[in-house]
């Protein structure tokens, strides 16, 4: 029962452009692949480890293979004929390729359909290895018992992993449920998953397989302790969105930040290379059992948080839409969205109220991801303070899944070990004190709040129509999206895309698809 | 009752009290020995009579504590020096009618957030056509043409678009670095520019948390704001420094 008078009709009119919009991105994506998605299925059968000069080996093997012009039938077919061959495991052939001993394309050519046999089972196996995680989350979720949401979600950005531990095990302590471990800026537009443990970073800590397993362990030991289930959380975005997601899904990482569109328009990475590998990213993502948070607060930090409120319903609309086509489930995505207005309007409060409330509605099965104020904190910590408990009741009394606790000193640094422990403590004073308001409120029918609402899904409905009549690529070269311009061609890393040949073979994504049940599982219509 | 300029101090609820709110965390487990270690720590800071009026466990040996004191130095406001951009700045319409009366033409601004950074708010603030807090960004002004060419922008980049553009004035955003490595990335643009001949043809400014005019000085560059700058002030000093610098070659 809708507390906002929602018509559904514009709801599934929304719905059935964002939908249309979806198909037309699924139809360009399945014709491609990236150098990027095929270093991940290297990764996922089983190739790790860098070269001499610290140049990971899944790129070096992707390079070697695109050096002799053979990518566009796919990376598995070469590789794996070389295991047959020589007998080898996928890493030794990659050693083996990085140490010039071997060229793969100079050697024997066994039969397809051993190939294939061989392909799937590695494939099967790094499926397997990925369950394995994904029911031991479940076990100790069980064991556990989850948390109420809003989840306590905070950030930790010291640089150094080790470090990033110490302040990770006293957030848990704290009452965090989600611990994020922010990367180190610029990260996402390095061409190349770095690696092996890490202590020096910028504004946050590399991502790497390594530093993913140590967290994991420090948060499994503390969580053991405390007998809660502390949530990982890591960024897969930027150039090497699916490898992020294959790493976090051998080291169990049950959060990832996963748009579709954030790094087009705040990374300036190229639209292709983004759609083509937010898809696959979010097949493993789907099959891990991660739950994905999407970024449509990062628009308000561009655009402005009443005006453009529709812009974050529509993208909400597209990511659902875009998610689905990948195999997500409702329960995986955390749509996002921002508390961003500004603190001098007269009852922002009520048009944050009504844009929280309105993709609870929605989207009543999404884990939603709420963001704190960050455009209009000032430096004026104790201002902050309350500003995050305005957030903070908003997030409660409206429902939402996941709630990114805001920092008194945004805007100053990245969070001192006590900043933390204010916030969470102030969170669970509200969430504690307003448990179940969201159940005691209605809102009246013709009032402020649900006038709001309504127009801002009209808007967003509309805005979804126009969208789909000039086609997604056509919006985001138009700046519909955080008043953002991108063209098809320009932005990074449009030279990792290729058409896929017509004898592209890529056994892990015919078995996700399988796993899924999406299209295309089947042996041959991939 | 009037503060005694030469002797100044913190003042809590009476004049000369010295009062000093402090907050700090400690490696040591939360107890008696963690309140006194923060007394003894604030006595050396300088404040007499400190209270721990809060300590809090905050898990894996570490201590949050709130303290308060009475400042014993005293500062000599009447010898104090602080290097600024000019005081007063203009509106926006006072800052095109400037162009177009002192510079007869449009002004070229480019703007970006360089190296690794990725946060655009200082410079969207600034650049964007909505501007921020109820003033308009440059964007929006008639008399310049402003290019806001986003995050992580490599330094480069940013010249041959200077050099394109034929910019008149380069604004860089700094906002979240670690261990100072916006310095050498502000004075490698400085470099850069000198060595294709081109800095002293433009104006070129810093911005971000950590910057203060001082230092933007030290780096090189002919002026530094700090947080909570508006569009006016930086393009009062453009458009001021542009018409000195003409003044000065006539």
């Amino acid at each position: 029962m809708s507390k906002l008078q929602l018509d559904p009709e514009v709801i599934a009119r929304a719905r059935r452009a964002a939908a249309a919009i979806a198909d037309e991105a699924a139809r360009f994506i399945e014709k491609r692949s990236t150098v990027a998605i095929e270093r991940t299925v290297l990764r996922l059968l089983g190739l790790d480890g860098v070269d001499a000069d610290g140049v990971p080996l899944p790129n070096v093997v992707i390079e070697h293979v695109q050096a002799q012009g053979r990518l566009a039938e796919g990376v598995v077919r070469p590789v794996v004929n070389a295991v047959l061959q020589t007998g080898w495991s996928v890493q030794t052939v990659g050693e083996a390729v990085a140490a010039g001993n071997l060229n793969l394309f100079a050697i024997e050519q066994a039969p397809e359909k051993e190939i294939r046999t061989r392909a799937e089972e590695l494939a099967r196996e790094a499926l397997n290895r990925i369950r394995r995680n994904r029911e031991r989350r479940d076990e100790l979720l069980a064991a556990y018992g989850d948390q109420p949401k809003p989840y306590v979600y905070v950030i930790v950005a010291t640089g150094n992993i080790y470090e990033d531990v110490v302040q990770a095990r006293a957030a848990a302590r704290q009452g965090a449920d989600i611990i994020a471990v922010i990367r180190s800026t610029g990260q996402s537009l390095l061409d190349y998953v770095p690696f092996g443990p890490t202590t020096e970073g910028f504004g946050g800590t590399f991502a790497t397989q390594a530093n993913f397993q140590i967290m994991r362990q420090a948060l499994d030991q503390v969580g053991a302790e405390l007998g809660r289930y502390i949530r990982l959380c890591n960024y897969c975005s930027g150039l090497c969105m699916p490898e992020i997601a294959a790493m976090g899904a051998f080291e169990r990482l049950d959060v990832m930040l996963n748009d579709a569109l954030y790094g087009i328009l705040f990374r300036d990475i190229n639209m292709q290379r983004t759609l083509v590998d937010q898809n696959f990213s979010r097949m493993i993502n789907a099959c891990a059992g991660v739950i994905i948070n999407t970024g449509e607060d990062n628009y308000l930090t561009t655009a402005d948080a009443v005006e453009a409120a529709h812009t974050v319903l529509a993208s909400q609309f597209i990511n659902e839409q875009l998610a689905l086509s990948a195999g997500l489930k409702e329960e995986q995505m955390g749509l996002g969205h921002a508390f961003e207005m500004n603190p001098e309007i007269e009852d922002g409060f009520l048009l944050e109220i009504a844009q929280a409330q309105l993709a609870r509605e929605i989207f009543p099965n999404a884990p939603l991801k709420y963001m704190p104020p960050t455009k209009h904190m000032t430096g004026n910590i104790f201002r902050g303070h309350v500003q995050d408990t305005l957030f903070n009741l908003a997030g409660i009394m409206t429902g939402q899944g996941i709630q990114l606790l805001g920092m008194m000193t945004e805007a100053i640094h990245t969070p001192l070990i006590h900043e933390r422990q204010l916030a969470i403590e102030a969170a669970r004073y509200v969430f504690n004190n307003a448990r179940h308001l969201a159940g005691e409120i209605e809102f009246k029918a013709d009032g402020m709040i649900a006038r709001r609402a309504q127009q801002v899904l009209e808007q967003a409905a509309d805005l979804l129509e126009e969208i789909e009549a000039i086609g997604l690529f056509q919006a985001l070269s138009k700046g519909i999206f955080a008043d953002v311009k991108r063209s098809m061609t320009g932005g990074k890393g449009l030279d990792g895309v290729f058409e896929r040949a017509d004898t592209y073979f890529n056994p892990i994504e015919t078995l996700l698809r399988q796993e899924l049940n999406l299209p295309g599982g089947k042996e041959g219509d991939a | 009752m009037k503060p005694d300029l030469a002797r100044i101090r913190p003042y809590g609820d009476a004049m000369d009290d010295g009062i000093v709110q402090l907050s700090f965390s400690l490696p040591l487990p939360c107890g008696e020995e963690a309140k006194e270690a923060a007394r003894q720590l604030a006595a050396q800071m300088g404040l007499s009579e400190p209270q721990v009026v809060h300590a809090q466990d905050l898990g894996e040996g570490f201590t949050f504590l709130v303290l308060y004191g009475n400042s014993r130095h005293t500062v000599d406001a009447t010898k104090i020096r602080v290097v600024k951009p000019s005081t007063e700045h203009m509106g926006f319409d006072e800052i095109n009618q400037f162009i177009r009366d002192k510079i007869g033409r449009t002004i070229v601004v480019l703007g970006a957030c360089t190296g690794t950074d990725a946060h655009t708010v200082g410079i969207d603030a600034i650049m964007n056509m909505k501007g921020y807090a109820g003033e308009y960004g440059l964007e929006r002004y008639p008399m310049i043409e402003a290019h806001n060419l986003g995050a992580q922008v490599d330094n480069e980049d940013l010249l041959a678009k200077a050099i394109e553009l034929n910019a008149d004035a380069i604004l860089v955003s700094q906002v979240v670095t670690q261990k100072d490595v916006h310095l050498p990335n502000l004075t490698r643009l400085v470099d850069l520019l000198e060595a294709e001949g081109i800095r002293s043809k433009v104006v070129l400014v810093c911005g971000g948390p950590r910057i203060s005019h001082e230092l933007a000085l030290e780096l090189g560059y002919d002026a530094g704001f700090g947080p909570g700058t508006l569009a006016p002030e930086v393009a009062t000093f453009i458009v001021q420094e542009m018409v000195e610098r003409m003044r000065k070659t006539v």
